[in-house]
């Protein structure tokens, strides 16, 4: 395989080799045409980046640490382990870096209804925070079976005055929340702004929810330059719709020697058929605006996607993921329920760090990796979001009551 | 373009368009249903096939949709129907609608093929707009099938022309910014909007989404092709039965003809 050339993906139709693309209602085509245009423009505009860049550091908190796992390193037996701390951002989490800059791009677009889907809750907060922040309406749509399982941040966004929206349709999770956006958008067009949370969508989604995620990489490649003097061996991250994987992965595609490995979401181990591993066991599909790995059966329908991490519950992947993945560049691998229940009470024990249940999915295959290059080799893992939201649902799996005395 | 579909717009009148969720509440009655529509005064019917995540459809369509599916609908099964339905009616145009991926899944190749021996006269993607749907619009063409697109109200002059330029068949106009269902929206601009869109395509023009009553289908009737009626006659069905839906069908067929008492 030659370099890769990060300049060129997407193409003008917004595609990553077969992958992406704009799969949307008429009606919404001419308002994501005028987006893409609008973020051309802002992307070259000085005055906007410094805007984003002076939010990025005084209100988000970045440059986020890169921080060697000593004691992890140490159980793992063997590659020296970095965490890209992005679970130390305003919010807790990778997704407000892309939050600050679609809310910027909106406010510059004069709308000033924003809408947002979310699983875990993680982007619904970010949003609501940067509409807050910016003087925004916000409207989240959230699955209701997610309402119940990240019952702190459903609070923290009526806090942050945003509008919670709950979606009974379908599996009551991320993608039913991402079809009821998308019907808010197609009814209320004129003056609302999408902010869609990971890396899909149509075009041009994927690549701009990238490109403000990837200050995560180009971080990180500066600081474990000035660290270890050196390119990492590889760099991993969880998936749900890819967001936190590329930003860390965008600035590494290019340097061959440098393995990109994103871990999915194995739910209760692959060939149960209940995981929400769109690569390991999908096939290519259309589906929220963009031809990428689905989880569908025989029919062409959507399967329902499981896991116990309400932020990677999702049947997709971006389409940049399928491409990286077809042209063999990055590598997908899965962790399943019970591997990320028993890393995230590791972690915690070994490194005084609750992660997010989505980061405790990259933990044990970081862990596997360390072994297996051995203690000259040197990982970076996304650290993508703090588990303060998870703990209802911990608990839960563990058996413990911490709601004693409550509704519940 | 189909002889079907060129007879029916031959004709002086206005068509009246029903859609109806192939396999709502199961195959055989949604067969029964679709049988007597064109006895009911249909000039098209919209056949539609179900997909898990209906993005442009309201909670009525949506739910005939997840009706269907655990009555074993499915893309193939509706191509099923089509074809039973062709064994008493030859004249009567199928335009199916749905979502891309069940077609995608099957094959663009493959779904033509299944499309002609079942008798379909065309089809509407609410999920492929021209920029997509050039594979599939070529494999449909090669056969004299339509792959219809849609024009709305925020498809501006500029955008018009490059949307109507490879419809085939007919223009769908949707006639608000919304699901299908949705409230219904006031008169007046639906008038401007499809003599705009008549003018850029030359083709026949017909209007749906919020149509409802046999009112509203007679003003639409009076300044576009045709009339597409959907959630009322799903919901009708759902709730009164296949009776109810028929009858209310003719009422809105009669509207759109002028020929209401
Ligand atoms: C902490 C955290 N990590 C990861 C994800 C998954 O999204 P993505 O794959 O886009 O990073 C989420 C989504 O909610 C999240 O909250």
């Amino acid at each position: 395989m030659g370099k890769i050339d990060n300049q060129i993906f997407p193409d003008e139709r917004g595609r990553f080799g077969e992958f992406g693309g704009r799969f949307v209602a008429e009606t919404l085509m001419p308002p994501i045409l005028s987006l893409e245009k609008a973020y051309a423009e802002a992307k070259v505009d000085p005055a906007f980046q410094a805007e984003l860049a002076d939010f990025m550091e005084h209100y988000v908190g970045r440059p986020s640490p890169l921080y060697f796992a000593e004691r992890l390193t140490e159980e793992a037996g063997g590659a020296k382990i970095y965490f890209k701390r992005d679970e130390l951002n305003h919010t807790g989490a990778h997704k407000i870096n892309n939050c600050m800059g679609q809310l910027l791009l909106a406010k510059r677009m004069g709308k000033k209804r924003i809408i947002a889907e979310t699983g875990a809750g993680q982007h619904g907060v970010a949003t609501a925070t940067v509409a807050a922040r910016l003087g925004m309406e916000c409207i989240v749509y959230m699955g209701a079976v997610d309402i119940v399982r990240q019952k702190p941040n459903v609070f923290r966004m009526r806090l942050l005055g945003a509008e919670v929206r709950a979606v009974h349709s379908g599996t009551a999770t991320l993608k039913d929340a991402m079809n009821e956006a998308l019907r808010d958008w197609v009814t209320n067009v004129a003056d609302t702004f999408y902010c869609i949370g990971t890396v899909a969508g149509p075009h041009p989604y994927p690549a701009m929810v990238r490109d403000f995620q990837a200050v995560i990489g180009h971080e990180a490649k500066e600081q474990i330059m000035e660290r270890e003097d050196r390119l990492p061996d590889a760099v991993v991250a969880c998936i749900g719709g890819g967001s936190n994987a590329m930003g860390l992965f965008h600035a590494f595609v290019p340097d061959e020697s440098v393995r990109l490995i994103g871990v999915e979401a194995a739910g209760k181990g692959v060939k149960s058929g209940l995981h929400a591993a769109s690569l390991t066991g999908g096939k290519p599909g259309i589906l929220h605006g963009n031809r990428t790995y689905l989880l569908q059966d025989e029919e062409g329908q959507i399967a329902d996607a499981h896991s116990i991490s309400a932020g990677l519950d999702y049947p997709g992947i971006g389409p940049e993921h399928a491409y990286l993945h077809d042209i063999g560049r990055a590598e997908y691998v899965s962790a399943t329920d019970d591997e990320a229940l028993e890393w995230f009470q590791r972690c915690a024990k070994l490194e005084g760090i609750l992660p997010a249940l989505e980061p405790s999915h990259a933990i044990p295959r970081t862990v596997e990796l360390a072994q297996e290059l051995g203690e000259d080799g040197l990982i970076i893992m996304n650290m993508c979001g703090r588990g303060d939201k998870d703990v209802f649902t911990i608990a839960d799996a563990l058996g413990e009551d911490i709601a004693a005395g409550t509704e519940g | 373009m189909t002889t079907r579909l060129q007879n029916t717009f031959a004709k002086p009148r206005p068509a009246f368009v029903a859609y109806i969720m192939g396999g709502d509440p199961d195959l055989a009655a949604s067969q029964t249903v679709m049988n007597a529509l064109p006895g009911a005064g249909v000039d098209i019917i919209e056949l539609g096939f179900p997909f898990t995540d209906p993005m442009a459809d309201g909670p009525t369509i949506e739910e005939a949709g997840i009706r269907a599916r655990k009555a074993g609908s499915s893309l193939r099964a509706v191509l099923g129907m089509a074809k039973a339905f062709r064994k008493t009616n030859t004249s009567t145009p199928i335009i199916l609608m749905g979502y891309t991926n069940p077609v995608y899944h099957m094959g663009y190749a493959t779904f033509v093929e299944a499309a002609v021996q079942a008798g379909i006269d065309g089809m509407i993607l609410v999920d492929l707009p021209p920029e997509e749907d050039g594979e599939l619009r070529a494999l449909m063409d090669a056969q004299g099938l339509s792959l219809i697109r849609l024009a709305t109200p925020t498809t501006d002059a500029e955008r018009l022309p490059k949307v109507v330029s490879g419809s085939s068949g007919f223009v769908y106009y949707v006639s608000m910014t919304g699901v299908t269902g949705s409230a219904l929206s006031s008169g007046g601009s639906v008038t401007e909007q499809v003599a705009r869109v008549k003018e850029a395509s030359g083709l026949p023009v017909v209007v749906g989404f919020g149509v409802k009553t046999p009112e509203r289908a007679a003003e639409i009737a009076s300044v576009a092709d045709g009339v597409v009626v959907g959630s009322a006659i799903v919901e009708t069905l759902h709730e009164n039965g296949a009776d109810a839906a028929l009858s209310l069908v003719k009422t809105l067929a009669d509207a759109t003809h002028g020929t209401a008492d």
